[in-house]
């Protein structure tokens, strides 16, 4: 590519994981852990030294990095010269220091403490959602809790399910707190909190109240970091099976980009796993009539918002910087915390929501379907989407556009309850038309990668030529903030992009200080999709943390299935093509912007309640 | 009289917006309005830019925090170990069926509200029972009719009608 043509230079690129969690400089220090001479940074917790060296010391409330608060001391260890036992969690390892992790007298008392939650638990693992992932039960497993002796008062509250997204059982709280720490530390959000005091402590949002009637932005973050099914995504999994089982319905449905890139991992195999044509043969086997990709309106989109981006680069149709929206926690995110920036969002929907409203009338009539009569099935990493379906806006007055949304979970206990045995499926491809993708489409499951798919089309639009495909390797990455400079239309546009809202924050305060951008991407969860709170629950078991790393594995084999197909420009995409020619007829032309742009609601921080926010 | 909200707006002014002020703010709304509504906490959530879970957390924590409407009378029950031992449990036990009230209830004339609390520090004349500033000690489970009936009559005594507090005050602060 000539280099005057394509001007790139990242901006100081600023990221919350690359600074580390503990500000003292480290020398390293020698001490002792069951007798074996460990030597690591002064001040790192003894059970972070005790897993590098391979003892894994339970634990429970500690979550690396966002949770270190020593709370329910299932990580006792014996420290020599220190009368009482200690939480490893929290511990800091010196020089000479001696450490036990496995006495009798350890394990009796991490036998207490678990005993002690499991007499206020709701147990019922044999019909709890968490059943064999759950990590207390695991816990209960591993220190070989054989009775619970203790008995008094126990917890019973009403299950919380008012809200479409996500279902709260307060009677399997174990009171970690790690749900407050990833929604206020991590995701800024700050829905959680302690409430009420003693025996009625519970971790919740304000007064109790259900999370569809707070701030809270529905990414499902909480879901992820719960060790117990106190925090799960609302299943409607029966729903799905109904439909299949219902003769008169014709059920389509749709996988998102990432979906291929994680369904692996619940039946055993590696992070990282692509498992695309064993996914496609999973759904047809499950019954759905056909099997589509919503990397196909992921094309879509970007046909929609890279035209969106340069009319309004042309001074038309809204104000800069251009806003991604395929993200549906930070629509809402912006509708509560920034309503001053919902001009600037694109008016597109998310894909999955334009590929229901493209099957409900292109496809139904190109098949002579009632659209009344196909029921939209999406398969989605995202607790979020659940809520998007929900909204009144998604949909004609006679059908929503997407019926029932999965989680990828969802998905793996549909395909455990038919006994399909997933590692031995054969590999499928998808139905065409609307399984037809580009590379550009499938990577808008990563961070960075919307941004660089409508970069690519953008740049080939201008540039009335092909350029072959650029590889923007500086979107792409863990770094919280991404910044760049991308040359198009014969000026330099500023581009930002921001994963996890605690990121878009620093972002968004600074267009409100004045900065000037031209195009934001922002996804809700930490690594875009594939860290998103309907993916597979993963780690923290065996991690202790809710790592990025994984996310940086999931992604990386988003960007292989990139590289690996022929057509890498969503514009390229022929069903694209035949799209825009046979029914759309071109970008923001009045058909696509009925069926896929919307529209947002502010909503203020503090919903229900009058209050001006803070000037 | 000044507008509540605006004398809340002056407490939040002169204890700035530092961090470590939440409870005296607290304690200086509550005087103001009486009890801290949802309304009143979302208030100062918008104010002082702190979280509503961590206020209403931190208003739920502290007994000397009142989320509901109290009583004219607010009578405390001591189940503190002295005067359990001492029967205390019976007396709370009676109020509850004189009153028709559960712990921390108002009564629906607004005239009383029943708490049961932790020791007051009168050990020695245990079991006690206190009524806004009055102490009785010594009090036995067949004492409780009488002592409320006293309450009650001063009320008929008193010329005009004691006026239940509203149960949300000014829902939409001012305008400003
Ligand atoms: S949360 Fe875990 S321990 Fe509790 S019932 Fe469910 S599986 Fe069992
Ligand atoms: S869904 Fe997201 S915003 Fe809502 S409570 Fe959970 S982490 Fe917080
Ligand atoms: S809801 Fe889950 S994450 Fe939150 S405190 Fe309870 S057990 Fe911990
Ligand atoms: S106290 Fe260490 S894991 Fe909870």
């Amino acid at each position: 590519m000539p280099a005057d043509k394509l001007i790139f230079d990242p901006v100081s690129p600023v990221s919350q994981e690359d600074e580390a969690p503990h500000p003292v400089a480290r020398k390293k220090v020698r001490f002792w852990i069951d007798g074996r001479e460990v030597v690591a940074e002064e001040g790192i917790s003894v059970l972070e030294a005790a897993h590098r060296v391979g003892i894994e010391i339970p634990s429970l409330c500690y979550l690396k990095n966002i949770n270190e608060i020593g709370a329910c001391r299932v990580c006792l260890v014996e420290i020599e010269g220190a009368r009482n036992l200690q939480a490893a969690c929290v511990y800091p390892v010196s020089a000479g220091l001696k450490v036990r992790t496995s006495t009798p007298r350890v394990l009796r008392a991490r036998r207490t403490v678990v005993e002690l939650l499991l007499s206020d638990h709701h147990r019922e693992c044999t019909n709890c959602i968490r059943n064999l992932n759950c990590e207390l039960q695991h816990l209960a497993d591993t220190l070989g809790i054989r009775n619970i002796r203790f008995t008094g008062e126990t917890s019973n509250y009403p299950i919380f399910n008012k809200n479409p997204f996500i279902v709260r059982d307060y009677n399997k709280c174990i009171k970690c707190r790690r749900c407050e720490a990833i929604c206020s530390k991590v995701q800024e959000v700050h829905v959680y909190s302690a409430q009420n005091r003693g025996f009625d402590t519970v971790i919740a949002p304000a007064f109790m109240k259900d999370l569809a009637e707070v701030a809270c932005i529905t990414c499902g973050q909480c879901v992820i970091a719960c060790p117990t099914a106190s925090l799960v995504e609302k299943e409607c999994i029966d729903e799905v099976w109904q439909a299949l089982a219902d003769p008169d319905k014709y059920v389509v449905v749709q996988t998102a980009p990432s979906i291929q890139v994680t369904l692996g991992e619940v039946f055993g195999l590696p992070v990282g796993t692509v498992v695309t044509g064993k996914l496609v043969a999973s759904l047809r086997r499950l019954g759905f009539d056909r099997v589509f990709a919503t990397d196909f309106t992921a094309d879509l989109t970007i046909m929609e918002e890279a035209h969106e981006l340069l009319e309004r680069l042309d001074g038309r149709g809204g104000p800069l910087p251009l806003l991604s929206s395929c993200s549906p926690g930070w629509i809402k995110f912006c509708e509560h915390f920034y309503p001053e920036f919902i001009p600037n969002l694109s008016t597109c929907k998310s894909p999955h929501e334009m590929f229901g409203a493209i099957t409900k009338t292109y496809f139904a009539q190109k098949e002579g379907l009632d659209p009344k009569k196909i029921v939209v099935v999406a398969v989605m990493p995202c607790t979020a989407k659940k809520f998007e379906a929900s909204r009144p806006e998604m949909g004609s007055g006679d059908w929503k556009d997407v019926d029932f949304v999965l989680t990828t979970r969802e998905l793996a206990r549909m395909i455990r309850q038919a006994g399909l045995n997933f590692r031995q499926l054969p590999d499928e491809e998808y139905d065409t038309p609307l399984g037809i993708a580009s590379g550009a489409g499938t990577i808008f499951g990563a961070t960075g990668g919307v941004v660089e798919a409508a970069v690519r089309t953008a740049y080939a639009i201008t540039h009335g030529r092909e350029m072959g495909v650029i590889d923007f390797e500086e979107f792409r990455g863990i770094s919280g903030v991404k910044e760049a400079w991308v040359e198009l239309k014969g000026r330099r546009i500023k581009v930002a992009i921001a994963h996890g809202t605690g990121n878009a924050r620093k972002v968004l305060d600074r267009m409100k200080a004045g900065e000037q951008f031209d195009y934001v991407e922002i996804m809700a969860c930490p690594g875009g999709c594939v860290g998103g709170g309907g993916q597979p629950i993963f780690g923290s078991r065996d991690h202790k943390e809710i790592s990025l790393d994984y996310r940086h594995n999931r992604a990386d084999a988003l960007y292989r299935i990139d590289y690996s197909r022929r057509i890498r420009l969503s514009h390229e995409n022929p069903a694209v093509q035949k799209i825009y020619a046979e029914f759309l007829g071109a970008p923001l032309s009045e058909t696509a912007n009925k069926l896929l742009h919307t529209h947002y609601t502010p909503r203020g921080p503090l919903p229900g309640y009058a209050v001006n926010p803070v000037q | 009289m000044l507008d509540k909200y605006s004398r809340l707006d002056k407490v939040i002014k002169v204890h700035g917006r530092q961090p470590g002020q939440l409870i005296r703010i607290l304690h200086q709304a509550q005087e103001i309005f009486g009890y801290l509504s949802p309304e009143v906490q979302a208030y100062l959530a918008a104010k002082l830019n702190i979280p509503l879970a961590e206020i209403a957390g931190v208003v739920s924590f502290y007994s000397l925090f009142n989320s509901e409407p109290r009583g004219k009378y607010t009578i405390s029950v001591c189940l503190g170990t002295a005067c359990y031992v001492k029967g205390s449990q019976e007396i709370f036990q009676a109020l509850k069926n004189e009153l028709d009230l559960d712990d921390d209830d108002t009564t629906p004339d607004g005239l009383f509200t029943l708490r049961s609390t932790r020791c007051m520090g009168a050990c020695g004349l245990a079991p006690v029972v206190a009524i806004n500033d009055d102490i009785y000690g010594q009090v036995k489970a067949g004492d409780v009719a009488g002592i409320l009936s006293r309450y009650q009559a001063k009320e008929l005594a008193d010329d005009h009608e004691y006026q239940r507090p509203a149960e949300h005050p000014a829902t939409a602060p001012p305008p400003h």
